[in-house]
C-alpha cells in the first residue's frame, strides 16, 4: 500500500481551508498558530515542496502582497491532479496521436499527472535547495513547455479559485485584489459606483454564500 | 437489440429546439412525444457560481472524451482531433447549450435571409469571390417576424425597439428590421463600462442601442404562464446555469410545461446512433442507453434537434442524403459550414470597472459597421455589430491582463503590474458575419471515432481573405472607439490570424451542414425544416443556417423552430407528406 504523504504548512494561512476526509466528509481546518500537516493525494511530500517553490517564483510573496505559498497553491494543484482533470477524464484521448500545427493545441498522449512528473524531473529534485535567482533560471529554461504553461495557469487558479478547491486559503487571493467572491445579487449596485471600486469588507466563499458545503469537480469519484 | 413500444414523434436532443418542438406538439395535438437526450437531467439546483469548475474546466459541456470533432485547414490536409475545447463549447444534458448561453438575443437583419440575391444585386456577380457559397434561406424576414415575436415573448427578451413598424426610434438599433411590437421587457439598468462606450459612440456620431438579452430586467410572466424573476447581475452567466432562473433556459422556460403531460416522455442518457429509414421514410432511431443496452425506438416521425454538428453527423452516419463533395460542389449534406469571426480589443483604464458584476448581454452595441452598412471602400461585403458588455469576469480569467508594455508573464514584475491593472481592463468585441465557402464543410473522419466506435465528424475550415480584411477593418473602428473612450488601447485578441485556430474561443455559434433553402438541389431541409427527400424527418437548429450573421443565433434558431412547429401541427399532422 502506498505510504500516505503529507505537506507541512504554516497554519495561519489556512484559516478558511475546507478539506475532505477520505470518507468525503468536509472538515474545516482552523489552526491559529504553528503548523498543520495536510494529506497529499497525488504528490509526494518532496514533489509538493518543489511545486510550492516553483509556484512561489511565478506568483511570489513580496512587498506587493501575499503569494502562492500563503494561498496554498501546491495543495490546489495536488487536488486537481488527483481528480478527474489530472488523468484526463475530460479530454479526448483516443489515438492515433500525431504532431500537428499550433492551431490544434496540445495533441500529446501524456495527461496532466504525467506532464507534472516529467516537469518535476526537468526542474530538478534539488530545486528547493537553490536560491530564488537560480530557481528563476531553471523555470526560464522551460518557459515554452506544456508543463510550464500548465504550472503558470494552475498557480493563478490556485490563487483565485474558490477555497473549496484547496487554494486561495483564507480567501487570501481574493483579499489581495478586492474580489468579493460569489455574490447572489448586485441588483442595487450594478448601475452605481461608476469609476469607483466596489469592494466588500471581506469576501465570502460559495459555501458561505449558499449556506452549505459545495464539492468541487475534483472530488468526483472515478 | 430490444425493440421498444412505438411513439408518434421521437425527438433527438433535449435542448432549446427539441423541447420547444415537444411543447408545441404536446400542447396542440394528441400525438405522443419522446425526447431522447444523451446527457443527464437538468441541474437547476447546482451551485454553479464557481469560476474554476464552470468557466475554466467547462463542467456544463459535453464530455469531449466521449466524442469530439476533428479539424483540418484544407481538403488536402490531415485532420486531427480537437482534444480539448477551444473555439466552441457544446452543452450537454437537458437544456443543452441553452443552459449555459449568455442570452444575447438580436434579430438578424432583413437582408440576411436573402443574402445571395442581395449581394448579387448590390455588387454584381463578378465582384463576389468565386468560392462564395452563401445562399438565400427560403424564407423572408417578414415571414419570420411573427415567430421572432413569439420567441421573444417566450424568453421575455429585454431591449429597446429601434424600428417599430417602419418608424425609427431613438435609443434603439436604427438598422434593425421593422418590429411589430416593442420588446416584451425594457432594457437593463446599465453598468459603468458600457456607459463609457455609449457616450463615446454618441460623440463619434453613432447610434448605440442596448444589447437585447434573454436575462430579465424585471419579473416577467410569459404567454405560457411561466414566471421568472429579474436578473441579479451576479456575473455568473455565460457558461454557468442561472441559479435564480432570470436567464431564459429550456429547463426553466419549457420543461415546466412538459413535466406533467401524459403524452410526453423524456429519456436521459440515451445516445442516438442512427436514424432508421427504408424506402424514403424514417421508421425510428437506434440508441444506446445509460447502461450500455442497444435499443430501437420506432416512431412515425423523427426530429433531429441535437447541436449543429451532431445533426449532420447523424444524417451522415445513417446514410441519409448525398454527402457534399468540395471538389465537384455536388451533394448538400455537410456543406456551408460556418463559424463566427471574433475580434476583441483590450482597453486599459485608469479607473476600476467592477467587471465581476453583470450578465451575459449587459451592454451597448452599435450597428454602423454591421450587415449591409459597411461601405464599398472597406473591401468587405459584410461587417459586424460592435459591442461593449459586462458579462461578469471572475478573478482567474481577469487577473494578468496587462498592457503590451509589460513583457513578462510571471514573477514579481508581472504580479505587480497585474495587481495594478486588475479590474481596469475592458473589451470591445465584434463577432463578424462568416460567409459560407466551397472549401468549408463537414464530413465523416476516416480515422477517429467516438466512444462507441462511430466516426467523428471532420471539419474542414479556414479563414479566407475576406475574414482577414474584416479583421483589419473592424480593428481600426474598435481602436478609434477605444481612444474616444479615454482608454489605452491594447492588442487585439482572438482575431482571425493566418489560420483558423481550434484553440481560441470564437463562439459556440457553429452553423450549417444541414441547411435550409429553396430547393433540394441546394439544401438539405425545406423552409419548414422538413427533410427534402424524407417527409417524416425534420432537422432543427443552427445546422439549418446557410451562413452566419454577426449576431448570436439562438433567437433565430427558436424563430425558425416555431415556424416549423406551426407547419408540422397545422399542416403535416392532418396530411403527412412533403410540404410545399
Amino acid at each position: 500500500m502506498k505510504r500516505r504523504e503529507f505537506i507541512t504548512l504554516p497554519a495561519k494561512c489556512l484559516g478558511g481551508l475546507l478539506m475532505y476526509t477520505l470518507a468525503g466528509v468536509p472538515v474545516r481546518i482552523n489552526g491559529a498558530s504553528g503548523t498543520v500537516r495536510l494529506p497529499l493525494r497525488f504528490f509526494t511530500a518532496h514533489e509538493a515542496l518543489i511545486i510550492a517553490a516553483a509556484a512561489e517564483r511565478i506568483f511570489p510573496s513580496d512587498e506587493s502582497g501575499p503569494g502562492a505559498t500563503e494561498a496554498g497553491v501546491a495543495i490546489y494543484i495536488d487536488r486537481q491532479l488527483a481528480g478527474p482533470y489530472g488523468h484526463d477524464k475530460y479530454r479526448y484521448t483516443r489515438g492515433p496521436f500525431v504532431e500537428s500545427v499550433p492551431e490544434h493545441g496540445y495533441q500529446g498522449k501524456a495527461n496532466p499527472q504525467e506532464i507534472y512528473r516529467d516537469g518535476l524531473q526537468k526542474i530538478g529534485p534539488d530545486f528547493t535547495k537553490l536560491d530564488a535567482e537560480k530557481q528563476n533560471d531553471r523555470l526560464r529554461a522551460i518557459e515554452g513547455t506544456t508543463f510550464f504553461r500548465m504550472l503558470r495557469a494552475h498557480t493563478i487558479e490556485g490563487m483565485f479559485s474558490d477555497p473549496m478547491h484547496g487554494g486561495n486559503a483564507n480567501m487570501i487571493g481574493w483579499q489581495l485584489i478586492g474580489y468579493p467572491g460569489p455574490v447572489m445579487s448586485y441588483r442595487d449596485e450594478i448601475d452605481k459606483h461608476y469609476g469607483q471600486a466596489f469592494r466588500s469588507q471581506k469576501p465570502m466563499s460559495l459555501a458561505q454564500v449558499i449556506g452549505h458545503p459545495v464539492k468541487g469537480w475534483e472530488e468526483e469519484r472515478n | 437489440m430490444e425493440r421498444l413500444k412505438p411513439v408518434d414523434v421521437v425527438i433527438v436532443g433535449g435542448g432549446w429546439t427539441g423541447l420547444l418542438m415537444a411543447k408545441e406538439i404536446v400542447h396542440r395535438t394528441p400525438l405522443s412525444v419522446l425526447v431522447l437526450e444523451r446527457g443527464g437531467p437538468a441541474r437547476q439546483d447546482a451551485a454553479t457560481m464557481d469560476e474554476l469548475d464552470y468557466l475554466i474546466r467547462l463542467r456544463l459541456m459535453q464530455n469531449i472524451a466521449d466524442e469530439t470533432v476533428t479539424h483540418r485547414h484544407s481538403i488536402t490536409g490531415r485532420a486531427v482531433p480537437v482534444r480539448q475545447y477551444g473555439s466552441f463549447d457544446p452543452g450537454t444534458g437537458v437544456g443543452g447549450a441553452g443552459e449555459h448561453w449568455g442570452g444575447v438575443s438580436n434579430r438578424y437583419r432583413a437582408d440576411q435571409f436573402s443574402l445571395l440575391s442581395h449581394l448579387r444585386e448590390k455588387y454584381g456577380r463578378e465582384v463576389l469571390p468565386g468560392n462564395l457559397t452563401v445562399q438565400d434561406w427560403g424564407i423572408t424576414y417578414d415571414e419570420l417576424e411573427p415567430y421572432y415575436w413569439r420567441a421573444e415573448q417566450m424568453m421575455g427578451v429585454c431591449g429597446k425597439a429601434g424600428n417599430l413598424r417602419g418608424t425609427i426610434i431613438d435609443g434603439g438599433d436604427p438598422f434593425e428590421a421593422p418590429r411589430s411590437h416593442e420588446f416584451p421587457n425594457p432594457p437593463h439598468k446599465m453598468s459603468y463600462f458600457p456607459t463609457i462606450f455609449r457616450n463615446a459612440a454618441i460623440e463619434l456620431g453613432y447610434r448605440p442601442y442596448p444589447i437585447p438579452t434573454a436575462t430579465l430586467s424585471q419579473s416577467y410572466r410569459n404567454p405560457d404562464g411561466i414566471t421568472r424573476p429579474g436578473c441579479a447581475y451576479c456575473g455568473f452567466c455565460s457558461r454557468y446555469g442561472c441559479m435564480i432562473g432570470a436567464k431564459a433556459q429550456p429547463s426553466n422556460t419549457l420543461l415546466p410545461l412538459l413535466a406533467n403531460k401524459k403524452s410526453f416522455r423524456l429519456q436521459t442518457g440515451a445516445w442516438v446512433r442512427r436514424v432508421i429509414h427504408r424506402h424514403g421514410k424514417v421508421e425510428g432511431v437506434s440508441y444506446v442507453d445509460a447502461s450500455g443496452q442497444e435499443k430501437v425506438q420506432p416512431a412515425n416521425v423523427v426530429m433531429l434537434a441535437s447541436w449543429t454538428m451532431n445533426n449532420s453527423r447523424l444524417l451522415l452516419l445513417s446514410n441519409i442524403g448525398e454527402p457534399y463533395d468540395a471538389l465537384s460542389g455536388r451533394g448538400t449534406l455537410g456543406k456551408n459550414l460556418t463559424h463566427t469571426v471574433l475580434h476583441q480589443v483590450q482597453l486599459f483604464f485608469d479607473k476600476p470597472l467592477n467587471l465581476f458584476m453583470g450578465t451575459g448581454g449587459l451592454g451597448f452595441a452599435i450597428g454602423e459597421f454591421a450587415g449591409d452598412q459597411v461601405d464599398r471602400d472597406s473591401g468587405i461585403l459584410r461587417g459586424s455589430e460592435i459591442r461593449a458588455n459586462t458579462n461578469g469576469q471572475g478573478p482567474i480569467s481577469a487577473f494578468g491582463r496587462v498592457p503590451p508594455s509589460v513583457e513578462v508573464n510571471w514573477g514579481p514584475e508581472w504580479k505587480k503590474a497585474s495587481l495594478n491593472w486588475y479590474d481596469k481592463v475592458g473589451q470591445i468585441t465584434c463577432e463578424a458575419a462568416h460567409f459560407a465557402y466551397r472549401e468549408n464543410y463537414i464530413d465523416l473522419d476516416p480515422t477517429y471515432t467516438d466512444k462507441l466506435g462511430d466516426p467523428l465528424v471532420r471539419l474542414t475550415l479556414d479563414w479566407t481573405n475576406h475574414e482577414k480584411r474584416q479583421k483589419a477593418y473592424l480593428e481600426k473602428v474598435m481602436n478609434s472607439l477605444g481612444k474616444a473612450m479615454g482608454a489605452q488601447v491594447g492588442k487585439a485578441l482572438r482575431a482571425a490570424e493566418d489560420h483558423y485556430s481550434a484553440t481560441q474561443y470564437q463562439s459556440t455559434h457553429v452553423q450549417g451542414g444541414a441547411i435550409m433553402g429553396n430547393s433540394p438541389e441546394e439544401s438539405v431541409v425545406n423552409p419548414w425544416l422538413q427533410h427534402w427527400r424524407i417527409p417524416n424527418l425534420w432537422v432543427m437548429g443552427g445546422s439549418a443556417f446557410p451562413q452566419n450573421e454577426s449576431a448570436n443565433p439562438t433567437l433565430t434558431i427558436l424563430a425558425i423552430t416555431y415556424r416549423a412547429a406551426d407547419a408540422f401541427v397545422d399542416r403535416y399532422v392532418s396530411r403527412p407528406g412533403a410540404l410545399g
